[in-house]
C-alpha cells in the first residue's frame, strides 16, 4: 500500500470536524446545569433546578411560547402555499416559468438584513403597528420557498402511473388528489413543515426588524446577552435540541426499518 | 433538507408536464401573489425610502419621500471601512468553511459509502448545530474564549497573545464565529455533489498514471463545481448580511462591526431609515450580481 497513511487520515479528519461542530453544543448542555446566579459564566456546581424550574425566570417562558405559536401558524401556511406551488411547477408546462423560479429563489438569496429592513418599512409605509402579527407575515415569506424546494423533490420522484391508474378507476380529480397523491407526497410535506418549523423557531435577524415590543425565543437571548444570559436559556436550547434530535433520528430509523422489510419481501 | 435540493437538478424523468389551465394558475396565484406582496413590494419600498430626505418641518426621524441620490454617496463615503469588512469577512470565512468542509464532505459522500446508515449519522452530525438556537451556540463560543477562560490564558502564557491581549472581540474571533455557523449551509451542497461522483473516473484516471493530486485537481474538482458553487453562494450570502457574530454582545466589538450591524443600528436605534435602507440597497445589489453570476452558469431550473 502507497498511501497506507492516507487511509487514516481521512477518518480521523472527520471525527476533528464533529468534534468541533459539537463543542458548542456540548457547553449549552453542560451550562445548563450549572448552579448559576443571574448570569451563567462561571461553573458554581450541578443543580437539576433550572430544568425542572424553567419557566421560574422571567420572561424565558413567555418567549418560548410566542415562538411555538409563531412557529406553528407560519408553517401551516407556508407549508400549504409552498405545495400547491412545487405541485404545479413539477406537474404543468406554463410560461414564465423561469421568472417564477427566479422570484422564489431570490428570498433564499436574499441577505436576512435586507429582507427584514424592506418588511419593516412597508410595515412602517402602511401604518401597521408591529407585534406578533408581523412577525408571522415575515416568517410565512421566508418560509415559503424552502417549502417549495423540499416539495418539489418528492412531487418529482412520484410515479404519475399511480394517479393514472386511479383515474382509468373512474376517480374524480379530487379524489386522485386525496387518495393518492396526498398521501404520496406526505413524507416530503412533512419534512417541508419541519424545516420550516426550525427556520421560523430560530430566526433573530427578519424577526428583530418586526417584533415590535413582542418577545420570542432569540429575540429574548440576544436581549439578555447584554447582561448575561441565564441557565434557563440554555434549558430551553437544549430541550429544542433534544426533540429535534429525536425526530430526525427516529424518521430515519423508522425509513431505516422500511427498507429492510420490504427487502425481505422480495 | 433543502439546501442539498441545491446541487441536485430534480428534472422529472418519466412525466411530460401538462399545459396551462385554471388549475395551474389557482395552484400558483395565492403563495406568488404573497411573495409579490411581502417580498417584491418591501424591497421597492426600501428603494423609495433610502432616497428620502428628512423632513425640513418634522421633528426627530421623520422623513419625506424625495428623490435623494445623494444618500448612497453619503453611506459609501461614510461606511466603506463596514461594507469593505463584511465582504472581506464574508469572504474570509466563505474559503475557511469551503476548505474544512471539503474533505469532511468527501469522506462522508465518497468514502463512507459502503456505509449507508454511518453515511447518515454523519449528516445528522452535520446539521446538528442547526438544532440549537443560532444565538446561544454564538454564545458559547464566546464562553469557550472569553478573557477569563484557560484558552485565552494558556495564549498568554505561551506568549502567542500578549498578557493583555484578548480573543473575544477580534476579527479573528468573528471570521471564526461566521465560519463555524455556516459550515453546514457548505458541506451539504459538497455532499450532494460528491455523493453522486462516479468513483470509476478517478479509477480511470489513475490507471492513467495520473497522481493522486492531478485526479483530485483534473477530475474530483470539476465534477464537484456544482457543489462548489452552491456551498459558496449559501454560505457567502449569509455572512455578508450577518449582524449577530459581529456585534458588541456577541463575538465582536465596535472596530468588528459590518454592515449588518450598521444597518441594525441605523434602522432600529437611531432611526435613520434613508441610510440604513441605502445600505441594504447597495448590500442586495452585490449579492444580485453575484446570484447573476451564478444563474447565467447554471439556469434557473438549477436554482430549485
Amino acid at each position: 500500500m502507497r498511501f497506507s497513511l492516507g487511509k487514516f487520515t481521512l477518518p480521523v479528519y472527520a471525527v476533528l470536524a464533529f468534534i468541533y461542530l459539537l463543542i458548542p453544543i456540548v457547553y449549552t448542555f453542560v451550562f445548563s446545569f450549572n448552579n448559576s446566579l443571574k448570569t451563567n459564566l462561571i461553573w458554581r456546581g450541578f443543580t437539576l433546578d433550572k430544568w425542572t424550574n424553567v419557566c421560574q425566570r422571567e420572561g424565558v417562558c413567555e418567549a418560548l411560547s410566542n415562538s411555538v405559536m409563531i412557529g406553528l401558524i407560519s408553517t401551516v401556511v407556508a407549508t400549504a402555499l409552498g405545495t400547491m406551488i412545487a405541485i404545479a411547477l413539477v406537474r404543468y408546462r406554463f410560461k414564465f416559468r423561469s421568472s417564477i423560479n427566479l422570484l422564489l429563489f431570490l428570498p433564499m438569496a436574499t441577505p436576512e438584513v435586507v429582507l427584514g429592513a424592506g418588511l419593516a418599512s412597508q410595515f412602517f409605509n402602511l401604518g401597521v403597528q408591529k407585534g406578533i402579527w408581523t412577525i408571522i407575515i415575515a416568517h410565512i415569506m421566508f418560509c415559503l420557498s424552502f417549502v417549495v424546494v423540499t416539495v418539489k423533490a418528492r412531487v418529482a420522484s412520484l410515479d404519475p402511473a399511480l394517479e393514472e391508474a386511479g383515474r382509468d378507476l373512474y376517480a374524480n380529480p379530487r379524489q386522485v388528489f386525496w387518495r393518492i397523491t396526498f398521501p404520496l407526497l406526505l413524507p416530503g410535506i412533512a419534512s417541508a413543515a419541519l424545516l420550516s418549523f426550525a427556520l421560523s423557531f430560530d430566526d433573530f435577524i427578519i424577526t428583530n426588524f418586526n417584533a415590535g415590543s413582542d418577545m420570542t425565543f432569540p429575540r429574548y437571548v440576544y436581549t439578555a446577552a447584554a447582561r448575561g444570559v441565564p441557565a434557563e436559556a440554555n434549558v430551553v436550547g437544549c430541550a429544542v435540541f433534544l426533540l429535534a434530535i429525536l425526530i430526525v433520528l427516529s424518521t430515519q430509523i423508522r425509513g431505516e426499518v422500511k427498507r429492510r422489510r420490504l427487502a425481505k419481501k422480495h | 433538507m433543502a439546501f442539498t435540493a441545491f446541487g441536485s437538478n430534480n428534472r422529472s424523468p418519466s412525466n411530460k408536464p401538462r399545459r396551462t389551465g385554471k388549475v395551474v394558475i389557482a395552484l400558483l396565484a395565492p403563495g406568488l401573489a404573497y411573495l409579490a406582496m411581502f417580498f417584491l413590494t418591501p424591497l421597492f419600498a426600501l428603494i423609495m425610502v433610502s432616497l428620502e430626505t428628512p423632513d425640513p418641518a418634522g421633528g426627530f426621524a421623520e422623513y419625506v419621500p424625495a428623490f435623494e441620490f445623494g444618500n448612497y454617496a453619503n453611506v459609501v463615503s461614510e461606511y466603506l471601512p463596514h461594507i469593505l469588512r463584511s465582504f472581506g469577512y464574508a469572504l474570509a470565512a466563505t474559503v475557511l468553511a469551503l476548505l474544512i468542509s471539503y474533505p469532511l464532505a468527501y469522506f462522508i459522500g465518497v468514502k463512507a459509502r459502503p456505509w449507508p446508515m454511518l453515511q447518515k449519522l454523519m449528516l445528522t452530525l452535520v446539521i446538528a448545530p442547526f438544532f440549537i438556537s443560532f444565538l446561544l451556540r454564538t454564545l458559547a463560543w464566546k464562553q469557550i474564549f472569553s478573557n477569563e477562560s484557560w484558552i485565552v490564558s494558556s495564549l498568554q502564557d505561551l506568549g502567542i497573545l500578549d498578557q493583555t491581549q484578548y480573543v473575544v472581540g477580534t476579527p479573528f474571533m468573528v471570521i471564526f464565529g461566521l465560519t463555524y455557523n455556516f459550515i453546514p449551509f457548505m458541506t451539504l451542497p459538497l455532499y450532494t455533489s460528491l455523493e453522486r461522483l462516479d468513483t470509476r473516473y478517478l479509477e480511470a484516471g489513475s490507471d492513467l498514471y495520473a497522481t493522486p493530486a492531478k485526479v483530485f485537481r483534473k477530475v474530483t474538482l470539476p465534477l464537484s463545481m456544482p457543489g462548489i458553487i452552491s456551498g459558496t453562494l449559501l454560505t457567502f450570502i449569509p455572512i455578508a448580511g450577518d449582524y449577530v457574530n459581529a456585534s458588541g454582545d456577541f463575538l465582536g466589538s465596535s472596530s468588528t462591526a459590518m454592515i449588518g450591524n450598521v444597518i441594525e443600528s441605523n434602522y432600529l436605534q437611531i432611526n435613520d431609515y434613508p441610510s440604513a435602507s441605502a445600505l441594504s440597497v447597495i448590500l442586495m445589489g452585490v449579492i444580485l450580481v453575484l446570484v447573476s453570476v451564478y444563474v447565467r452558469k447554471s439556469g434557473t431550473e438549477d436554482l430549485l
